[in-house]
């Protein structure tokens, strides 16, 4: 995780576009500025950030398969669970499926495990839009090759 | 169709709390029910699934910027229900 470039995905480890799931893997930093205020002496990766975590690879799955034509964006969040504390020096895995593809949305199921155990899970609702500009295509596509998402190496999965 | 209206009316008077005495074929779901697009892809999302069709709300909203077609065409809830009956049937032809 590069919590302050809010890229809270390390690594794609699988997609299956038949099964139309995805799985990623992230480490909590043992150190960020946001565990000096959350909270001082008692750092706790915050709730938000994890269910930012479900968000970011539900749009990896999402992305990949509509071959980086369009853009999600996260909409609504639904019966979020945070079921434990996370904290720093944790290694998270990340799943999700998509359980609609809608008319220019989007919905997924998400949860997060640590050592097997479910951390938190939530529904998730995307907008699905056109990218803004072509240079937010060619970041996206290299994130995502930063991650290790290839698409096209993956289509026929 | 009023098996298809009265799972519609259902489906918004639980997804946005509109009493579903309120909510009749006539109503126009934004103007009248006043549900916004957020809300609206929920019920998109509960039609769907209660269906087993695909809204095609994009092709929709580009029509009605476009000046092709009117709100009332889609959001009109008689309207909206006799739509989804020819989705239902195109697919099961």
């Amino acid at each position: 995780m590069r919590l302050e470039y809010f890229q809270l995905i390390d690594r794609i480890v699988d997609l299956n576009l038949a099964d139309r799931t995805i799985s990623s893997e992230a480490t909590v930093p043992t150190a960020s500025t946001i565990f000096e205020g959350h909270f001082p002496g008692y750092p706790l990766m915050p709730g938000v950030l994890l269910i930012e975590t479900m968000a970011q690879t539900s749009g990896w799955l999402v992305v990949a398969l509509n071959r980086f034509a369009r853009m999600p964006f996260l909409a609504q969040v639904k019966e979020a669970k945070l079921r434990t504390f996370v904290t720093p020096g944790q290694q998270l895995s990340i799943e999700a499926h998509l359980e609609h593809d809608g008319s220019g949305f989007a919905v997924t199921e998400a949860k997060i495990r640590a050592d097997g155990k479910l951390i938190c899970d939530a529904k998730l609702t995307f907008r699905i839009v056109d990218f803004p500009n072509a240079e937010m295509v060619k970041w996206m596509r290299d994130t995502a090759a930063g991650i290790g998402l290839s698409v096209e190496a993956r289509a026929n999965v | 169709m009023s098996s298809t209206f009265e799972t519609i009316a259902n489906i918004i008077a639980e997804t946005c709390d509109i009493p579903r005495d309120s909510i009749t074929p006539a109503s126009h779901a934004i103007n009248d029910l006043g549900i916004d697009s957020l809300d609206f892809l929920d019920i998109a999302f509960a039609i769907d699934k209660a269906f087993g069709i695909k809204l095609p709300l994009e092709q929709w909203t580009q029509e009605v910027n476009d000046g092709k077609a009117t709100t009332d065409q889609y959001f009109v809830l008689k309207n909206l229900s006799a739509r989804i009956d020819d989705l239902v049937a195109a697919k099961g032809a």
